[in-house]
């Protein structure tokens, strides 16, 4: 099977003993590689109840069949699996740039960490030469200085490498991965994994040839795909980029300001993508092999934040933007740098700082106890001074740095309200109360709070369906996109590339069929999407989730929206939730709650399973 | 007669380049059959964020690694400008690759001999990199052209320049 590299590295962390496995085939085929393939063998190494900031919780790495080729977008992803620390469920993050190529031209698939280090260490592979190295030199520095550390002290400036932040070494449950500087597997906490493993980044340089099994074809779909980026299907992400939602989705009144308090933002046209393009965009960069380019690197020219550079996404302006009632762009993007300085999620350090300072409004949180910091919404200050604190875990901070939910069950005083969280992974920049669709793709998402799990926004933001009902046929529309999405992050396509697939799961198979030389069908691959999500509903289910776990923020079903427009008053009720559950169990074959049934099991090849629901 | 410069080589254009490294898989896939950056005669480098660029021969007018060569492998086509090794004479020294300021030659990792960009000479649509480069930002152009358009930036700023002052 070409594609493939064929082997598994596992990494004992405790021992520092290191062993390569065969890739069965099998696994290939019926998990396809990234988030997929990383839950197989992260459920098949694993002992239920594990604790996720243990030794015994292990770290999966995974790349997809198409890393490493020319494929644009698909050539240059890794997933981070493992179970998440933020939620106690699954835990997954993908992630793109050159680090994912690297490692297949290392003749890997996948790298299982388990163990603990007893110092901190980082992993280096040179191709066949695997070794476990000191890293005390780069503990407490930032991914973007660790790069640079590890590269000179190796001597070869094309290593690539993952790291973590402060944030990590802390094991702050919102702490990501990041690599080449400014990507990163950012959601569910996996950097505290890493962290708790005293591993503070993996090093990669591979030298092998990676060939596929048809070339000519395989170099002609790659022609068309960049014919396909140059045309209107991506147009977005190679003009504005994804901070364009900022201007659609305030129209829609669906961009959740102020900690849910609004979901429309007055001041939006100060943060829009339209002037972060025109006055801060520096450059548009690429990942490997990707033809349509959409990292946008804003730079900050002048005033107290000159010189400031960090990637912006609607996701990361959002969080720390409009949801902290933020209306200026240079703090948002110093903001977002220092994310990345101490290695944490922006999205979920953008909603736990709206929730202190929805906390601190309400009077929950003193001015003392925030130690003197001024958290009212708007203030850029504020923002970035517990942005510090959290990335140490000094003050305040040591109590924020785990999330919200961890951070409300803390404070107490009905705090919990005020956490805009789903499992405990805080949620994304889309109001779920005027996006039902997106709100049952949310509730019923594997890793938490999430919009691209299920990719159901799609259809509510474009007006597909009336966005403000629950009705029938729309657990149907979360299991269809759900089943694609999987496939995508298992291959490990860019999700911003998903408009270029125009036939979808017939464009993938044909793409698995031209890179590996197996025959795989459409149906064979969405049939694949489907066994995914199984597997990940299993994973959830050993660890103790359950259909209460299906659930949604309590300002998204309690408080409705205030703000005159298009969606007044739009709230998801208890009833609508139940409905729209049922119906998407019912869609997936689970029973009322929420149980994948013995006969779905069998349908979808791995009822060896049946005794974890 | 004064003649123009005729020689050709592969530029890259430092804004339009985003540092994808389409031109290294296209090379490696057009001279071997695989997909393989270290197989690559263009390489990209990432200094940071914001600069990106690919290299490759510059066919200097004295080049540099021809002069280097202890044994004589090295020779420049009088007519294309490009860089012509003798597989037989190059025993891998790398005297060449110390001698070029561009890191243009390169030593193979598996013939062990070096190997430079020769200007795709068989194929008859030209260097795969340049039809590839999504961003269109690799050229084949003389280095008269090159000094051509920087001169011509020149003067459209200074006007600009004017023109804002008025």
């Amino acid at each position: 099977m070409l594609g493939y590299a064929g082997r598994i590295l596992q990494v004992d962390l405790t021992t520092g003993k290191v062993r390569i496995e065969k890739l069965a085939e099998e696994n290939a085929k019926q998990y396809i590689g990234g988030i997929g393939l990383g839950m197989k063998l992260w459920l098949d190494n694993s002992k239920a109840g594990v604790n996720p900031l243990s030794p015994e919780n292990p770290l999966v790495l995974a790349l997809g069949p198409v890393s490493g080729t020319m494929f644009p977008t698909g050539g240059n992803g890794h997933a981070f699996i493992s179970k998440s620390p933020a939620t106690g469920g699954v835990g997954e993050a993908v992630s793109h740039g050159t680090f994912g190529a690297e490692l297949k031209r290392a003749g890997f698939d996948a790298i299982i960490f388990t163990g603990k280090a007893d110092k901190p260490v980082y992993l280096w592979i040179d191709d066949d030469t695997i070794q476990i190295l000191d890293a005390s030199q780069v503990w407490g520095r930032s991914p973007p200085e660790t790069e640079d550390a590890i590269k000179t002290e190796l001597g070869d400036f094309y290593i690539r490498v993952a790291s973590i932040g402060l944030a990590g070494e802390k094991q702050s449950k919102i702490a990501c991965i990041i690599n080449e500087k400014t990507r990163a597997a950012g959601r569910t906490g996996l950097g505290a994994v890493m962290g708790s493993k005293n591993l503070k980044a993996i090093a990669v340089r591979g030298t092998r040839d990676i060939a596929v099994a048809q070339p000519d074809e395989f170099i002609n779909m790659v022609k068309e795909f960049h014919e396909r980026m140059k045309g209107p299907a991506a147009q977005k992400y190679r003009t504005l980029g994804t901070v364009e939602n900022v201007m659609v989705q305030n129209q829609l009144f669906c961009m959740p300001t102020r900690n849910f308090n609004n979901s429309h933002f007055e001041n939006a046209d100060k943060v829009s993508g339209e002037v972060l393009n025109e006055r801060y965009v520096e450059k548009i960069i690429a990942c490997n092999s990707c033809a349509m380019r959409c990292e946008h690197e804003a730079l900050v020219r002048e005033g107290p934040y000159k010189g400031t550079l960090a990637r912006m996404e609607y996701d990361n302006l959002w969080a720390l933007g409009p949801n902290c009632g933020v209306d200026k762009l240079d703090a948002i993007i110093k903001a977002s740098e220092r994310c990345n300085y101490y290695g944490l999620d922006a999205t979920s350090t953008g909603v736990t700082i709206s929730f202190v300072m929805d906390c601190h409004e309400k009077g929950i949180l003193t001015h003392e106890e925030l130690g003197g910091i001024d958290a009212h919404f708007g203030n850029a200050e504020a923002l970035i001074q517990l942005i510090e604190k959290i990335g140490t875990r000094e003050g305040i901070g040591d109590m924020l740095a785990d999330g919200v939910k961890a951070a409300a069950e803390k404070i107490g005083k009905n705090s919990i309200q005020l956490a805009q969280h789903i499992k405990g992974l805080e949620v994304t920049g889309y109001d779920l109360r005027c996006l039902k669709t997106t709100a049952l793709g949310s509730a019923v998402s594997f890793r938490g709070a999430d919009h691209n799990r299920s990719g159901a926004y799609a259809s509510d933001v474009k007006g597909k369906v009336d966005r403000l009902k629950a009705e029938r046929g729309r657990g149907l529309i979360v299991k269809e996109t759900e089943d694609v999405n999987a496939i995508i992050d298992s291959l490990i396509i860019c999700k911003n590339a998903k408009g270029t697939l125009y036939k979808e799961l017939a464009d993938m198979a044909k793409l698995y069929s031209l890179v590996t030389g197996v025959d795989m069908t459409p149906e064979q691959l969405r049939a694949a999407g489907e066994r995914i999500i199984n597997i990940a509903r299993i994973i959830n289910l050993r660890e103790g989730l359950t259909r209460e776990d299906d659930t949604l923020p309590w300002k998204v079903m309690n408080q409705p929206i205030q703000d005159d427009g298009p969606v007044k008053g739009a709230v998801v009720t208890q009833e609508e939730l139940d409905l729209l559950l049922d119906d998407y169990y019912t869609a997936r074959g689970w029973t009322v709650d929420g149980v994948p049934t013995k006969e779905k099991l069998k349908e979808l090849s791995i009822e060896e399973y049946q005794n974890l629901t | 007669m004064v003649k123009l410069h005729q020689r050709k080589f592969i530029s890259a254009d430092p804004e339009k380049c985003v540092g994808c490294q389409i031109c290294e898989y296209a090379c490696s896939f057009n001279k071997e059959k695989v997909f393989n950056p270290l197989k690559s005669r263009i390489r990209v480098v990432r200094v940071n964020q914001t600069a990106n660029m690919a290299v490759t021969c510059r066919l200097c007018e004295d080049p540099a690694c021809v002069a280097a060569c202890p044994r004589d492998a090295l020779s420049q086509d009088p007519t294309t400008g490009s860089i012509v090794l003798d597989k037989d004479k190059c025993n891998g020294c790398g005297w060449c690759i110390e001698a070029c300021d561009y890191g243009a030659m390169m030593l193979h990792p598996e013939t062990k001999v070096v190997y430079v960009c020769d200007l795709c000479k068989d194929k008859p649509d030209g260097p795969q990199c340049v039809k590839w480069c999504p961003e269109e930002a690799l050229t084949v152009v003389t280095s008269d052209v090159l000094a051509q358009k920087a001169r011509i930036g020149a003067i459209k700023k200074l006007f600009q320049e004017k023109e804002e002052k008025q």
